[in-house]
């Protein structure tokens, strides 16, 4: 089922997305990968406070290429999210409401997603000059000595991205692959 | 004859293949890329996969590279026997083409100076670099810059010889099944069996540098090639991993002599950008 939804994504919206659901987001998300989360988690353990807020966000894992002139973004698609696992759950348990990236995630982050009503999209792995046009606008609002790894706040407009994992635990990746297995 | 080359041409070809490697496919992987829209069973992997087709039109029409992760450099340099190197040293060239490519390319750094410290090098540089030196007088340069959600899911097995061709094809779908929808598939898979450890990973490596619609010459890893395709294709991953018969768009197999105690195998997998570009200087 195609879908269009605004952000902040709540838990009014994550109760209308089911795993397979095919999502067309318009609104403001966060980018951040590796580093950012790395950087986050210590800013907590170290008592400090998050540089983004956290409630309802929707954080996209993603490195951009740099931008020509006159654009927003380079190339923006998703980076493997099973790196993020280990910041996943507390970030969740803060508020974090929805994550984009691609790939597998550990049963303590689809926990963690059960549990925060929240829902894991992928976006297409590969596909980041298409995914660049949806962005409208990126502004670096932290960590700019990350460089590509930099927080960023973006806004995007009906941007393409397939719920995974739903507020049920429903994983996409077990069930559509059983759907065309074929092995002997 | 012994042909003198400046080193400065390497750079200046390196620096313009990094940027074609990026924003336009080969052929090769053009045609397979096609070919997959026409045969994948799956609605939302044809969906996928048409869109693959619009993020390439993009990335060529507006030079915007095909995927963010623009790679770590990885280039072969087949050196004539009977070239003379003059100018700066070769290695040093090389990285000067990799950082004109990257910065004026608006392409991603993507290196880190100390793999546990973790501090860029902000140019993408060093490059991964593998020498041999060939009859003739010329240089034969492969560019393939190499992404690492696809390279992460990469394997080495050290097998025994009493695994056989068996043992040689559970490693494969060990790696493509663990891979899934890491490696953002359809993916191409480089395997390289025989040699020692670190001989099957660049066995594995140079696989990948293969045109898609080449096989392997020894008429019976050809037939591998083409069952372990077949195979991987029944696993159901698909385009994105979410569902469909387009898992690979093809394996490439090189194989070496290797020890009586040993049978290693190593998997390289790569995404469906699978960059490669040559050049003859």
């Amino acid at each position: 089922m195609d879908i269009h939804i605004k952000t902040p994504i709540t838990e009014e919206t994550t109760k209308d997305l089911k795993s397979g659901d095919y999502v067309y987001i318009t609104g403001t998300i966060y980018v951040a990968r590796d580093a950012a989360h790395k950087r986050m988690i210590e800013a907590l353990e170290h008592g400090e406070e998050l540089p983004i807020d956290i409630k309802d966000s929707t954080i996209y894992y993603m490195g951009p290429s740099p931008a020509r002139e006159g654009r927003p973004i380079g190339s923006a698609g998703p980076t493997t999210a099973s790196r993020m696992d280990k910041y996943a759950p507390t970030l969740l348990d803060l508020g974090q409401k929805a994550m984009i990236g691609k790939g597998k995630r550990t049963k303590e982050v689809i926990d963690a997603i059960v549990r925060n009503k929240a829902v894991y999209f992928a976006a297409i792995g590969g596909a980041g000059a298409l995914l660049s046009k949806c962005i409208t606008k990126s502004e670096v609002i932290c960590y700019d000595d990350l460089g590509a790894e930099a927080i960023r706040k973006i806004e995007v407009e009906n941007f393409p991205v397939i719920v995974v994992v739903d507020r049920e635990g429903n994983n996409l990746y077990e069930t559509s692959i059983k759907e065309y297995c074929r092995e002997e | 004859m012994i042909r003198t080359v400046k080193t400065e041409e390497i750079a200046r070809n390196i620096k313009e293949m990094c940027i074609e490697a990026n924003h336009y496919l080969s052929k090769d992987m053009d045609t397979a890329m096609k070919k997959a829209v026409q045969t994948e069973e799956s609605e939302l992997g044809k969906k996928i996969l048409n869109q693959l087709q619009d993020n390439l039109k993009i990335a060529d029409t507006e030079t915007i590279p095909i995927c963010q992760d623009t790679g770590m450099a990885v280039i072969f340099l087949e050196i004539g026997q009977d070239v003379h190197l003059e100018g700066e040293a070769i290695e040093d060239a090389v990285n000067e083409g990799v950082r004109q490519g990257y910065t004026e390319g608006f392409l991603r750094k993507s290196v880190v100076k100390d793999p546990i410290i973790r501090e860029n090098t902000k140019d993408n540089t060093p490059a991964v670099i593998h020498y041999s030196i060939v009859p003739g007088e010329k240089i034969k340069i492969t560019m393939a810059p190499k992404g690492f959600g696809s390279e992460n899911m990469s394997r080495v097995f050290m097998l025994k010889p009493a695994d056989g061709i068996e043992g040689v094809k559970n490693a494969i779908l060990t790696a493509v099944k663990d891979a899934g929808p890491n490696a953002c598939p359809p993916m191409v898979v480089g395997v390289g069996i025989g040699g020692t450890f670190e001989k099957c990973a660049i066995l594995a490596k140079k696989a990948l540098t293969r045109s898609v619609d080449e096989h392997s010459e020894i008429p019976y890893i050809k037939e591998l090639e083409e069952e372990m395709l077949n195979q991987i294709n029944r696993l159901g991953i698909g385009p994105g991993g979410l569902g469909g018969t387009t898992t690979a768009l093809a394996v490439n197999i090189n194989t070496y002599p290797t020890h009586i105690a040993g049978l290693p195998v190593a998997v390289n997998i790569c995404c469906h950008v699978n960059r490669h570009v040559v050049r003859i200087v």
